[in-house]
């Protein structure tokens, strides 16, 4: 099930819907790296809210696409993840290293706000 | 954690002991024994329930009773005694016992007095049916034949009854302790603490992040102290499980500040090799929560510097 990506001024929001195949997850990666390059995109916001299950493929692959977007000039921030799902993750040693995380779109919103704020300031 | 609720309550249910039948008297001789046996008590009924109530003041048993109430309970616990006897069926002497344990083991009263007053019950009762047939050697021998395994069930069925008071007893006290020891407290918006005071095990510490990554998500929390001040030790396991609380407290977009890290916390991290970059970690609480509400953007001031200030 493709996963739709929403433009919201200076960020793109990709809203996962339902449990995503392995191919679901290259296509949404490879999709929003296009696209922040297409949209001038300064943060990519993944709202990960229905997943009951985050496997290593998964959180690789979210983690991939946060670099690879970082490379392309824009900040990605995981957010919605459940408290089960999040200790879950851990215990499998999956920690989304390096990527930023936060509770749910709001605060993802208000988190890129601050980063991409302070990214003008000292440029 | 809902099914743990359930299953709590079935413990308590199978706790209150499988009954064991008596199994019923062999044969009519036995009957009859047992029979003549318990009129010979009910006749010597006052006098053996005093011999045996010096006995017990003798060994120094039931000492934190006075006089009156043991001599009370002594009389309770002989009558059922010669009841079990009688009838041969224990759960009334079983509801008893349960009952008094309820009622002694909050004034300090201890197991080996418990056992210790039966044995002497039984001993006192065989030294009367020893006096009473010393002429007729057969016949004291199949009284005792029916007596002794009668007498021995009743031991047993009595101090089982306390041990599983004292263990239902127990087993409520930890799930009292478990239930208050884990408080996820809001101190001002968006700020989560969670004291841990006490030994945390596996179990503790499951639940604890648990209540956590739940609370992170009610408060809506982004920062979150945790305040270990009063654990004196844990071990790795723990440890370890500590630090994946902080990791998955991260992907929920938390902060987590650790304060209060005893030296011996601090060791048992440093050996299994944590990652201190991704542990934010203060030297006591007041100092984790200036630290939080640095993050939070707060920024407390004295009333009278802030009167003092031109508006």
């Amino acid at each position: 099930m493709e996963v739709p990506i929403l433009k919201q001024g200076l960020y793109l929001i990709a809203s996962i819907q339902a449990a995503l195949s392995d191919v679901d997850l290259l296509h949404l990666r490879d999709g929003l790296a296009e696209k922040v390059g297409k949209f001038r995109a300064r943060g990519v916001i993944v709202d990960v809210t229905v997943l009951d299950v985050m496997d290593s493929f998964a959180s690789r692959t979210l983690r991939d696409l946060a670099h690879m977007t970082r490379l392309r000039g824009a900040e990605t921030v995981i957010v919605g993840i459940q408290p089960e799902v999040a200790f879950a993750m851990v215990q499998l040693g999956l920690t989304l290293e390096g990527v930023d995380t936060a509770l749910d779109l709001e605060e993802g919103l208000a988190f890129l706000d601050k980063k991409t704020k302070r990214h003008t300031s000292r440029g | 954690m809902g099914d743990q609720k359930v299953r709590r309550n079935e413990d308590r249910i199978t706790g209150v002991s499988p009954v064991r039948e008596m199994p019923p008297p062999d044969d009519e001789s036995t009957v009859s024994l047992l029979r003549e046996l318990v009129n010979h008590l009910r006749k010597n009924r006052t006098q053996l329930r005093e011999e045996w109530a010096r006995r017990i003041t003798e060994a120094k048993l039931l000492g934190a009773m006075t006089s009156e109430e043991m001599f009370a309970e002594a009389t309770s616990v002989y009558d059922n005694y010669v009841e079990v006897l009688e009838t041969g069926a224990v759960e009334a002497l079983q509801a008893y016992a349960r009952d008094l344990s309820e009622r002694i083991i909050p004034r300090g009263v201890e197991t080996d007095e418990v056992v210790g007053i039966v044995l002497l019950l039984r001993d006192v009762l065989a030294r009367s049916l020893f006096a009473k047939y010393q002429t007729d050697f057969q016949l004291l021998n199949r009284i005792l034949d029916a007596y002794e395994p009668a007498a021995n069930r009743i031991a047993n069925t009595v101090a089982v009854g306390f041990v599983q008071e004292r263990e239902r007893i127990i087993r409520q006290q930890q799930e009292a302790i478990r239930e208050l020891s884990t408080p996820v407290l809001q101190v001002r918006e968006r700020l989560l603490i969670l004291p841990i005071i006490g030994v945390i095990d596996s179990q503790r510490a499951r639940q604890l992040t648990e209540q956590l990554l739940r609370g992170i998500r009610t408060n809506r929390a982004k920062v979150v102290v945790i305040d270990i001040t009063g654990v004196a030790a844990m071990d790795a396991t723990v440890a370890n499980h500590l630090v994946q609380t902080v990791e998955a407290s991260r992907l929920l977009g938390a902060t987590v500040i650790v304060t209060g890290l005893s030296p011996e916390i601090a060791q048992t991290l440093v050996t299994i090799g944590v990652d201190l970059g991704k542990m934010n970690t203060v030297g006591d609480l007041q100092g984790g929560i200036e630290e939080a509400e640095r993050l939070l953007g707060y920024k407390v001031t004295p009333f009278n510097e802030v009167s003092q200030q031109p508006i």
